[in-house]
């Protein structure tokens, strides 16, 4: 009796259930009489039920958002030199444009001082002025907003320069400032850069879980006239989606913002407010 | 913010999409951002890494948008979002030295028992996986993950249909040798015991 000849082409394509029938039935006779053979395939076929299993909470997690940046044309990643570094006529046009943007902060404020401040803050302490109390967040979270979802350049230096990022900074709102380590939570730094407040020189560092989100931290040294606060006296204020913990210590006016609920905010600013006070 | 629309939409820098929502999308880009789950999960596999697998596929993304002039309307959106990430692949492994110049791809499989070192690294099938080589894990995985026909996994990954046959069938004895060999290393630990 002739035996059609199963090749090993034939096998793989058994496994993965791609034969026309006539073939498949071929292969199944050949594999009753070669029950080595049947062994292998049926590890075969487990290995594919096996991969199906890895990684598929892939598929129903949400998009990070700089993905879907990258799929609509908007954007880059945040891997090339920092703009002042980049000789190129892009770093140029970036130059112009974050002069822009900066104008744009300016242009904001004038109506978000007539905005909504949603705060559980209770009265403002002794030495902070309501003014100052109030203004914090809302510069902190308009510069997360417009800083945090740029993809290209989301900093001016880099978390690959920190000394330098800290003694630029330090140096500008002179008194020396060092961003806190907020691994334990996921989030390590990308970089930092220099904003303008409404009274002089802002610090805003920017951190990043793996999963793209982002949290800033403003840093204004705006406040001289503020004594120094209890420890842990933070407040929250929530400015549209962005929710930010703020807290003044030692003359500088401190504010986390991240697009994250609230109970993820807090341990996180916790955690920053505690290192800023024992550094 | 709350306090902030509607004005916010008119002064916004184009980089904020938060109070305008996700940015705005033409047919193209819903294809591709349909694509992305698959292409996030793909290269987690393939790389056992969830931040290098997202670069990658940011820069997959990054690619088929600055050349979505070349990609046809009519063809699969997902088969060329895979070959352009392939592509990136094989050049990311050549940058770092990764990358084993197969000269013969029909030559009989090597011995595939695993050395004592890998074996006993060896925990589950992510770590097993990662001991095939790269070349062999690309297309059991295409066709585990995304059951692409075996002509399209040829063009996808640019090799002849012969050898997409030959590494898959080197790839699956491979791992299999390797799960087993991982078995029998666990089962003897117990017996130990």
């Amino acid at each position: 009796m002739n035996q059609p000849t199963i090749t090993d082409a034939d096998l793989q394509a058994y496994v993965d259930d791609r034969l026309p029938s006539a073939r498949q039935a071929d292969v199944e006779t050949f594999l009753r009489e070669h029950p080595d053979v049947a062994e292998r395939v049926r590890a075969y076929a487990a290995q594919n039920a096996a991969i199906r299993t890895l990684h598929r909470e892939t598929l129903d997690e949400a998009i990070p958002e700089h993905l879907l940046r990258a799929a609509t044309g908007v954007g880059a990643p945040p891997k090339r030199a920092p703009w002042f570094l980049a000789f190129s006529s892009d770093g140029i046009a970036w130059r112009v444009a974050a002069g822009l943007v900066i104008a744009c902060i300016g242009a904001m404020a004038g109506w978000a001082g007539r905005g909504t401040l949603v705060s559980e803050a209770s009265a403002p302490q002794a030495g902070v002025t309501a003014e100052a109390a109030a203004s914090l967040p809302r510069w902190a979270a308009m510069a997360h907003r417009v800083y945090s979802p740029d993809m290209k350049r989301p900093v001016e230096l880099g978390a690959h320069e920190k000394p330098l990022l800290v003694k630029w900074l330090s140096r500008r709102l002179r008194t020396p400032i060092r961003p806190p380590t907020l691994s334990a939570f996921g989030y390590s730094l990308i970089g930092g850069r220099l904003l303008s407040g409404p009274q002089g020189p802002v610090a805003q560092f920017m951190y990043q879980d793996a999963s793209g989100q982002r949290l800033t931290l403003y840093v204004s040294g705006e406040h001289t006239a503020a004594p120094r606060e209890k420890e842990g006296s933070f407040r929250f204020a929530q400015e549209g989606s962005v929710n930010v913990y703020y807290w003044f210590y030692d003359k500088l006016g401190y504010a986390l913002s991240a697009d994250i609920p609230k109970t993820r905010l807090e341990p996180l600013a916790a955690s920053a407010c505690r290192q800023l006070e024992t550094s | 913010m709350s306090g902030m629309s509607p004005k916010t939409d008119q002064q916004e820098p184009e980089t904020d999409t938060h109070a305008t929502g996700k940015p705005a999308i033409d047919s193209d880009s819903a294809q591709m951002v349909a694509c992305i789950p698959r292409l996030r999960r793909y290269a987690r596999v393939l790389l056992g890494d969830s931040g290098a697998a997202d670069d990658l596929v940011q820069d997959t993304l990054e690619r088929a948008w600055t050349r979505r002039h070349s990609w046809r309307g009519g063809g699969d959106m997902r088969a060329w979002l895979f070959s352009i990430m392939h592509n990136l692949h094989v050049d990311q492994r050549r940058r770092q030295g990764g990358l084993t110049v197969v000269i013969n791809d029909e030559a009989p499989a090597p011995p595939a028992r695993a050395t004592q070192a890998d074996t006993l690294e060896l925990r589950d099938l992510d770590a097993a996986l990662a001991l095939l080589p790269a070349e062999q894990r690309e297309v059991l995985l295409l066709i585990a993950l995304e059951d692409m026909p075996y002509g399209q996994i040829a063009a996808t990954l640019g090799i002849p249909l012969g050898t997409v046959m030959s590494r898959l069938s080197r790839g699956r004895e491979k791992l299999r040798l390797l799960m087993s060999e991982n078995t029998s290393q666990t089962v003897r630990r117990r017996e130990a015991r």
